[in-house]
This record gives C-alpha cells, structure tokens and sequence, in this order.
C-alpha cells in the first residue's frame, strides 16, 4: 500500500479550514456555555425560587443524555416546528445546551468550595452582597473550579467532532468526505490523527500539569 | 397529533425495542470490559513499573487526546486497512467504548489504590500473602468504597456515547428513530423519546453515583 | 552454636545514601535482641530488610542458616516464618478482627480453618480481646488494634517476630497493654528483635541490646551494662537524653513492668 503525500499536502488548506472550524465552533460554545452557566450558577447559588428547580431540572437532562440525539432533536426535529436552523447553528445550539449544563456544576461547586467562614468574615466588615460576591467568592471559587473548568473547555472542544453528524465542515467531516470522494482512507486518517494528537494531546497534558498545580487552589503559591 | 403520535408510538414499539436491545447490548457490553480493562489497568499502574507506566501513559494520553468518535472511524476504518481486520460495526463500537472507558475506569482504580495508607501493602506482604490476594483480599476490596460513584459515572458517560455507534451504521435504537421518521415525520415526537430513553437510564445512575459518593467520601 | 537470624556484612542504600553499613548481627533461638539508636540510624530498615519490605544491596543475610539474598527466595516462605508488627498497626480496615487473623492463615498457609480458628482465639483470649472478635479496627483503640496486630501476626506460627516501634503511635496510656503482651512472649521463650524508644522495657526485656548510630552498629551489650556503662560516645550521648532514665531503679526487681 503506498502512501499518496501528495495527496495529503494538497488537502492541507482544507483541513486547515477544518481545524479553523472546528476551533470556532469550540470556542463560540465555550463562551456562550460560560454565559450561561454563569447565570444559572448564581440561580442556583442565590436559591432563586422556581427558577432554581428550573435550572437544576436542565442540568440533569442535559447531563443525562448524549450530545448527539441533543444535537439531531436542535437540527432534524426543530424544523418541523418552523425553526429551520443551519448545521453550524444548530451545533451551536447543542453544545451550549450540554456546555452550559456541565459549567454550571462546576462554578456552583467552586462557590460552595468556599468556606462560609469567608462569607461571614466579608460580612462582618460591612461588605454589601455585591461586593462580597465581586471581592471575596468570584476570585476564590474562580480559582477553585479553574482546572475544571479548563478540562470541561477541552471537553467541548473535542466534543466537537460530534457536529460532523450535521455536516458542520470541522475536522472529522473534512475527513469522511475526504474519504468518501477519494477513497484515500489510509492517508486521510492519518491526517485526522495527526491533527487530533497536535491540537488536544498539548491541551490534555496542560491540564493535567493545572490539576497538579492547582489542586489545592491556593494563592500565593 | 396527540393520539396518532401515541398510536405511531405503540405500533413501533417492537422496532423500537429492537433498536434499544442493540444500544443497551453495546453499551452493557462496554461497561463490563471497561470494568475488568479498568481494574487490571489500575492494578498495573500501582506497581509502579517504571516501562510499564510508561506504556499505560501513553494508552491514557491518546484515549484522552483522541475524541471517542473519532477513534470509532479510526478502527472502523482503519482496521480493515491495517490489519485486514474487517468487525461488524456493533463489535468495532463495543471495543472502542471499552478501550476508552478501560482507560477512564483505569485512572480512578489507580487513584483509589493509590489513596490507601502503604501500610495495608506492607501488611499484606508481611503475612505472606501473594500479589494476586494482597490486591484481591486487601487492597481492591478497600479501594471499592473510593472507585464505586466515579465508576458508575463513568458507566454513563459509556451509555451516552453508544450512541454515537448509529455513525457508523449501527442499527441501534437511533437507527431505527430515524427509520420511523423517514416513514412518519413524527421527528419530534421520536426524537423527544430517544431523549426521554437515555435520560431514564442514565438519570438513575448518576443519581446512585451521587448518594453513594455523599454516603462514602464524604462519611 | 549456629545462630537463627545471621546479617553478615550487610549493606543497604537509599538512592546514593548508605543506610546500612557493614552491619554484623546474629541472634540465637530464643533471644530478645533490642536495637536502639537515634531516628534514621537504620534501625528500621534492618527490620524491614529482614521481611523483604526492603531489598538489600549486598553482603548476607540467612534465616536458620539458609542464605535469604539469593535470587531465588521465595520471600513469601521466608514471611510465614518471620511475624512484623508495624507502628500503625495496619489491620486490614474492611475486616473483622476475626477475618484479620485467619486470612494469613486461611489463605497463605492453607490451613483447616477449625484449627485456625481456635488457634485465634486462644491467642485473643490471651491478650485480653476474645469479646472483640467480631469487631472492625475502626472500633477499637490503638492499644487494642496492635494487640490485634501482634496475634495477626503471631497465628503464622513464625519463628521470630520484629516489632518496629510498635507503641511509638500509642497514647501513653496504652503503651503498657503492648508491652506486656510482647514482655509476655519473651518470657514464653520466642525469638524477637524489638526496634523502640521505650528505655526502661528495652532494659527489663532484652536479653541484649544492640546500639545502632548512622547505619552502623557501634555496641551490643547486655542490658544492665549498655545502660550504667556505654562504651561509645555516642551511645552515652543518646542514653543521655534518656536523662529521665536516671530517675529509674537500677534493676527492675522481677523484669517486670508493673
């Protein structure tokens, strides 16, 4: 079997597009899973009433059940509805559905990481709850949830891979399409793992090294 | 809608429970290797072998790197190019998710081994107890308690990403949801049941984790 | 008179670090050795040397006169024949007492398990614990757990048992129920090496005490000589922030802890 290079290098820009893709689509969701993590988190953290069953209702079904029927309810059920969405939308829509639920956990648990006895030291000097939240919790539960927030932000991005199902044009789509055009499925999965290993292997070992530094949360060390 | 949906509902029920017979065997069957893949993986890793660890990190690393379905094309695929290996769909999903979960499963029986006082080693040597009763009379039965709740999370991460099994021609319960719609159109009412199948399976479990975690860690 | 334990020029290294140096020690059947020294003196390693915890680097080490360092020991043999008491005790947490003894027992040495049983429980009854039997670790107190340990340990039928500063863990008030469970041993006539802090039961205990500085052993005398005239200077050093030791009588009158 001989291995076409040439092949391989004229695919390049494509994939290079792909990698682009994909990183827009992980990024885009990161942000806006963060947004609304951050809302539903101070729901929950508040105990807003109503809202608060709400919230917690939504994690467990987001958590509870695979991107991918999340991502084909967005894209193949909605329209019947008179929602006609693009694959990329809808993959956006999906992963800030499942992002949201999975950041949410994780700042209500940096939150209540906190001990109470910061909140009642911050109180007993006069801080208004804003303050209290601004100076004291945000930057402790911050730092608290930090590495698991950066490995549920790998996660995303390589949850990624899961939109190809609706023909968002990200790494693994460019690949099957490759494939299924050419029929260069020993080059074209090689690419697929070179690219995967360059782009989340580096990610992965990051984050493990944050989790060794940071595990206690400490500052000042 | 509301009654012709419910009639479509039943009179594909036993297509349907086909189609979740597929799901639930891919998914029953990864969970069990993972369990044992995870065990002797853990194991391994306690030795503490210096070209042994080297090898299992490098296993860790790229299950971790490499996104599940992405490693479901790679064997998929690949298998009957490299190694003239051609498996059903059904048995290349089962060893994906059980490569994957073995190595998941693996890392928190590591932990659990590790989190143990040495003494309970040292003990179980000093008696003379081989290495196959001082893991399997002393040390596994008290990293249980430890590797229990995140285990069974990582049972439904397994269930969840079964269905990713449907990609590559799979005909799990997914499957057959979109083989009713093409017939149907009911895409929401489908699609709202194989949310409501997962979420039934996995809800419980990640509920369990989380009483077994709160009665065992944290007691 | 060939000795039972034999270390013949015996090395040990952590790393670069020599922890055991040349060391030469024999023990008769039947003898109580106890070694004394300051923290890190080895004291321990030697010990654990002697149960396979630790590997050695190099010159002899024989049990019964069978050499221990060749590379086909079975050290699992070598384990039934030479009990450990650890400082922490390490009783296997997810066990009842009872399950504790009998797994050495049970699943080592294949015993009857009607045999064994009764053998435990003679042992329990002996040390105070038969109403314990069926208790788990987390219920006792430390006293009681190392008095589990050492019939842990002693349901092997070793020939020798090494106790590795067994009441250093002990509230004080505890201290005493373990030591007369290993004074109660010594007079039973078994061969045991003690490593431990306590002076005045390494005075009223030991048949002769071996004093071990920087991986070396400097002396090994009799009790009643170590203690009223050490011969090295580092060994009266070390007696002498025993300086309480002083306050004792100079002879225990029955070799008793009272």
């Amino acid at each position: 079997m001989s291995f076409d290079v040439a092949f391989i290098l004229s695919t390049l820009p494509a994939f290079l597009k792909a990698v682009g893709v994909t990183l827009q689509v992980g990024l885009i969701a990161i942000v806006t899973s963060l947004l609304v993590a951050l809302v539903n988190a101070a729901i929950l953290v508040y105990r807003t009433p109503y809202l608060q069953r709400v919230v917690q209702l939504y994690v467990e079904l987001a958590r509870n059940t695979p991107l991918l029927i999340q991502l084909f309810f967005v894209y193949f059920a909605l329209p019947s509805l008179g929602l006609k969405i693009s694959g990329f939308a809808a993959a956006i829509i999906t992963m800030t559905f499942l992002g949201g639920a999975y950041l949410t956990e994780v700042l209500r648990a940096g939150v209540e990481a906190v001990p109470r006895a910061q909140l009642e030291s911050g109180r007993s000097i006069g801080l208004s709850e804003a303050q209290l939240l601004w100076h004291v919790i945000l930057p402790q539960a911050g730092l608290l949830s930090l590495p698991s927030l950066f490995a549920n932000f790998v996660f995303l991005l390589k949850e990624t891979t899961v939109v190809s199902a609706v023909a968002v044009p990200e790494i693994l789509y460019t690949t099957k399409s490759y494939i299924a055009l050419y029929y260069k499925t020993y080059e074209m999965l090689a690419v697929l793992t070179l690219i995967c290993v360059l782009l989340f292997l580096p990610l992965s070992l990051l984050l493990r090294y944050l989790e060794g530094r940071l595990q206690h949360g400490q500052f000042g060390s | 809608m509301a009654s012709s949906g419910l009639e479509l509902l039943l009179v594909s029920l036993p297509q349907l429970g086909r189609g979740a017979a597929q799901t639930l065997a891919i998914s029953a069957l990864g969970i069990v290797f993972s369990t044992l893949g995870g065990v002797a993986y853990g194991v391994l890793a306690s030795l503490n072998r210096r070209g042994l660890n080297l090898v299992l990190r490098v296993y860790l690393e790229l299950f971790r790197a490499i996104p599940v379905l992405v490693w479901l094309y790679l064997l998929f695929f690949g298998l009957p190019i490299f190694f003239a290996l051609s498996i059903p769909s059904f048995w290349c999903a089962v060893l994906v998710l059980s490569l994957w979960g073995s190595s998941e499963v693996g890392e928190v029986v590591r932990g659990a081994l590790r989190s143990l006082p040495l003494g309970q080693r040292e003990a179980g040597l000093s008696i003379g107890l081989s290495a196959w009763q001082l893991y399997g009379y002393v040390l596994l039965p008290q990293a249980l308690k430890r590797m229990t709740p995140p285990t069974i999370n990582i049972y439904t991460r397994i269930i969840k990403t079964s269905s990713l099994a449907v990609l590559i021609g799979v005909v799990d319960v997914i499957k057959v949801g979109q083989q009713i719609i093409e017939r149907t159109y009911e895409s929401v009412l489908i699609y709202g049941v194989l949310f409501l199948f997962f979420f039934f399976i996995c809800y419980p479990l990640s509920a369990a984790s989380r009483a077994l975690e709160r009665r065992w860690t944290h007691a | 008179m060939s000795a039972l334990i034999e270390f013949e020029g015996f090395n040990k290294f952590f790393g670069d670090q020599q922890v055991l140096k040349a060391v030469d020690l024999q023990v008769r059947r039947g003898e109580v050795v106890v070694i004394l020294g300051p923290s890190g003196c080895g004291k321990s390693t030697l010990l654990r040397c002697l149960n396979g915890l630790e590997s050695a680097d190099g010159g002899h080490l024989r049990l019964g006169g069978e050499e221990l360092l060749a590379p086909g020991t079975d050290w699992r043999q070598v384990r039934q024949r030479v009990g450990m008491v650890f400082q922490s005790y390490h009783l296997f947490g997810h066990m009842s007492v009872l399950d504790n003894l009998l797994l050495g027992p049970l699943k080592v040495q294949k015993r009857q398990r009607h045999e064994a049983l009764a053998q435990a429980q003679a042992l329990l009854a002996r040390v105070g614990l038969l109403d314990k039997r069926d208790a788990y670790p987390r219920q006792l107190s430390g006293g009681q757990q190392q008095r589990i340990a050492i019939v842990r340990s002693l349901c092997m039928n070793p020939e020798v048992m090494l106790f590795d500063e067994v009441t250093a863990a002990l509230d004080p008030e505890m201290v005493k129920e373990v030591l007369q469970v290993i004074q109660g041993l010594a007079r039973d006539g078994m061969t045991l090496l003690i490593v431990t802090h306590e002076m005045a039961f390494a005075r009223a205990v030991a048949d002769r005490i071996v004093f071990m500085d920087a991986g070396r052993i400097l002396e090994q005398n009799d009790p009643e000589s170590f203690f009223s005239n050490p011969q090295t200077a580092r060994a009266q050093q070390f007696l002498e922030k025993f300086s309480y030791m002083e306050s004792l009588p100079k002879k225990m009158p029955a070799k008793e802890l009272s």
